[in-house]
């Protein structure tokens, strides 16, 4: 997990807790540092605490225990407006009662900017997200996408230097929110900017992010790139919540260095990378992915443990074919392929074995 | 019939386009017939409704605004038993009709007025007519019961013989009175509504200053009505955001206690402020038996206009939260913390984010309010004494005692078109469309 202060962070979370009835804690003993100019996402299920670590960074809600740094100052007692954070919210929180011009200009009149001054950052701005035309539109007449634009600029027009967003893409369908997603990134990164993103997608926080923190019951799960997320969780959770994931349950029935033997539950053993399981005999969840699974043996190492499964259900789906299988009593296993020329279209009934690289296959808490 | 389907109609002229359904009828009569017959069974549903608003609400306004310029009580007598209407007064309106305005009162007119004051006294409707001038020369009733209970005695010369049962007869004010009495039609009573008569010669005057009181009557009852108005937005609009922004469980129990008022009778609300305001009642005890106030000097609090602005804050507020409530309700908080993180300070947030998205709520509350306030009867008749009575007191009295109820009506119908003024400014101004009630 991220280590404690450290004092080059522009953003960093000390021991934070954070309890709305004094009951139960949402966010559990947060630690969290984040590097000038880093896009970071906080992903999680609904409850996660990763909202509430969001408002609190804002300054909507206050750390019932810890300290949050900005810049290396506590910013506890400091209000939301003298932060200067800039915060794309999932509603967009457009002001109806005013123009996109005026929405822009609004967080630029209160910090007593000059009139040319800020149309000039305004248009700018504006131009930023190609919404120049639109400047004297009010938000009513706009659509999703271009409401989620104009939030942006309005969120950066005063040039912060740490932007929040919360869920901001949530509202919007698959098409824009892909369109979008790149624009954030490209805006976030050109500028320089440190963003702090919450959201639920996780594919959203695979593309976009430089690090990402799951969260779980008020705590980061795993803190990670994305591409050590998907291939390396840290446990049955991350595994479970990013992609898609096989498992199979069983028992540890030896570890030798980085390969442990686990015996499952109908009796077959097969090789895995212990990750944390850490003595013979403990439970454990088995998690591979479902595009890590091989069935041609041409294509399997030697001595490579296989199991036997049965083909359930062979779905056709364009770029690739999900073949559903029953393998060692679990009858959601999943195998992905490419939907290349030599490809084997697998029928149901079909008898098969099936392998894999013992370190795609991670030996995770049961 | 109609399958919906629609072409468009061949070879048709460039500029009109008629478009028609398949087996070629126009498809706007395709449209109205289609939809006949569930326009007539709306129709039906609604006629019970229409029916009632028209017989119970549209009909009596326009018998008072009918009321308010017509009046026959001194030209036609009805006899309550047999409904016969029998014309009076014959003579003397037809002396009227051929001697303009400012002729010299002479002989002929009252031997026209001796003629019928012999059919008043057969008819016995002296009262009645002589109740029409009342209405604008205290003592004429009697003058008329005198004089016709006289009337087979008097003899030429007229003149001489009338005076000589009553001086009064003299006045040519009272000629005057009686000149426009003898039409039925006569916009006296919206002169008398606004402080105003006609002189001798017909031209339109103010009154005697000392008899100056409707003018007053309405400015106080504006003025109070705008300040009640005032103080109950004062008062709703932090208790309307409070409800508005508490989650659901707490603000449905608290909106309770708003609602609650409504669920009381208006007379217990009042008579229990009178308990609370009276100069010893519960306020006043309290405040001298802390010490606050002497013995002595007891603060009157009721039966004066502060009674009544204190009382109809009270009754009115609900009015003013209810709009209030539904204007706030769905701000999504996110437009205040929006504002704050973009720099502004809660005060500023609330300034030119939070109160502009109010104002829809604020006119339709403050609309509401004014409206009925200024319409207000049984709590200024309460506690407002003297001082604290507001225009419709009047016009209750003028139904009730004075039973001048074409002055009344007159009263009521200047209220009526103040306030049709009124909606039509707000409609400029602000928008009707943006009235939201709840």
């Amino acid at each position: 997990m991220a280590g404690s202060s450290a004092n080059d962070a522009f953003v960093a979370f000390e021991r934070v807790q954070k309890s709305y009835d004094g009951e139960t804690l949402v966010v559990k003993d947060l630690n969290l540092t984040m590097p000038k100019g880093e896009f970071l996402t906080m992903l999680g299920p609904s409850g996660s605490g990763k909202t509430t670590c969001l408002m609190m960074l804002a300054g909507f809600e206050t750390a019932t225990h810890g300290e949050i740094l900005l810049d290396g100052k506590p910013i506890n007692n400091i209000p939301p407006h003298k932060r200067g954070i800039g915060m794309v919210f999932q509603n967009y929180a457009l002001f109806p009662h005013m123009t996109v011009a005026e929405n822009l200009s609004f967080p630029l009149e209160v910090r007593k900017i000059g009139k040319s001054e800020r149309e000039e950052k305004v248009r700018r701005a504006l131009d930023m997200v190609q919404m120049g035309k639109f400047e004297s539109r009010r938000p009513a007449q706009l659509s999703g996408g271009q409401q989620q634009r104009i939030a942006l600029a309005r969120a950066l027009v005063f040039e912060p230097e740490l932007v929040l967003m919360d869920e901001p893409l949530g509202a919007l369908d698959k098409q824009l929110r892909e369109t979008l997603q790149f624009e954030i990134t490209r805006l976030a990164h050109d500028l320089g900017i440190t963003t702090v993103y919450v959201t639920h997608d996780q594919t959203e926080a695979l593309t976009m992010s430089d690090r990402v923190a799951v969260f779980d019951d008020g705590r980061i799960q795993q803190l990670a790139p994305p591409d050590v997320l998907y291939e390396q969780p840290q446990n049955s959770f991350v595994a479970q919540f990013i992609g898609e994931n096989n498992t199979l349950e069983g028992v540890v029935q030896e570890i030798k260095g980085d390969i442990c033997t686990v015996k499952l539950d109908d009796g077959e053993v097969i090789d895995a990378k212990p990750v944390n399981v850490s003595k013979p005999g403990e439970r454990t969840r088995v998690s591979i992915r479902p595009e890590r699974v091989e069935f041609n043996k041409d294509r399997l190492q030697p001595g490579a443990h296989t199991l036997k499964a049965e083909v359930m259900e062979f779905i056709y789906m364009g770029d690739i074919f999900r073949t559903r299988l029953r393998v060692a009593g679990n009858d959601e296993f999943v195998v992905k392929t490419r939907n290349a020329p030599d490809q084997v279209r697998l029928k149901p009934g079909q008898h098969i074995d099936i392998g894999w690289l013992p370190q795609d296959c991670r030996a995770l808490d049961a | 019939m109609t399958d919906g389907l629609a072409n468009q109609g061949a070879s048709n002229s460039p500029g009109e386009l008629l478009l028609t359904t398949v087996d070629g009828k126009p498809l706007k009569q395709a449209l109205i017939h289609a939809q006949s017959r569930a326009k007539r069974r709306a129709f039906f549903l609604v006629m019970p409704l229409l029916l009632f608003i028209l017989i119970t609400f549209v009909a009596p306004i326009a018998q008072m605004l009918h009321r308010s310029v017509h009046n026959d009580g001194f030209i036609v007598t009805e006899d309550f038993g047999t409904g016969e209407r029998t014309p009076i007064m014959v003579n003397l309106t037809q002396w009227f009709d051929e001697n303009p305005p400012g002729s010299e009162i002479d002989e002929s007119a009252y031997a026209a007025l001796a003629a019928d004051m012999v059919v008043l006294k057969e008819e016995r409707a002296a009262g009645q007519a002589g109740t029409r001038i009342n209405y604008e020369i205290s003592g004429s009733r009697s003058l008329f019961t005198k004089t016709a209970r006289n009337a087979d005695k008097l003899a030429p010369p007229y003149k001489e013989a009338i005076i000589g049962v009553d001086p009064d007869w003299d006045n040519p004010e009272l000629w005057t009175v009686m000149r426009s009495a003898s039409s039925a039609y006569t916009a006296t009573f919206y002169l008398a509504a606004i402080d105003m008569t006609r002189d001798a010669n017909g031209n339109i005057e103010m009154v005697n200053e000392n008899r100056q009181v409707y003018v007053k009557l309405f400015q106080r009852t504006l003025i109070l009505s705008l300040v009640i108005t005032f103080l109950t937005f004062l008062l709703a609009y932090p208790v309307a955001h409070l409800l508005a922004t508490l989650p659901l469980r707490y603000s449905n129990l608290l909106m309770i206690l708003v609602l609650l008022p409504f669920w009381t009778s208006l007379l217990v609300r009042t008579t229990s402020w009178m308990i609370l305001l009276q100069s010893q009642g519960v306020i006043n005890d309290a405040m001298v038996g802390l010490g606050v106030l002497d013995d002595e000097n007891r603060i009157q609090m009721m039966y004066n206009q502060a009674g009544t602005v204190i009382a109809m804050t009270h009754i009115l507020l609900p009015f003013m939260i209810l709009p209030l409530y539904s204007v706030m309700r769905p701000i999504n908080p996110s437009y205040v913390r929006a504002a704050r993180s973009l720099g502004a300070t809660s005060w500023t947030a609330f300034r030119r984010i939070y109160f502009p998205q109010t104002v829809p709520g604020i006119g339709a509350g403050a609309l509401l309010v004014f409206i009925l306030a200024v319409g207000y009867y049984i709590t200024p008749a309460l506690v407002g004494g003297a001082d604290g009575q507001l225009i419709s007191n009047l016009i209750a009295f003028h139904m009730q005692k004075s039973l001048n109820w074409s002055l009344a009506a007159a009263l009521a119908a200047l209220l009526l078109g103040g306030i049709l003024i009124l909606y039509w400014l707000y409609d400029r101004l602000i928008g009707i469309d943006n009235l939201k009630l709840g």
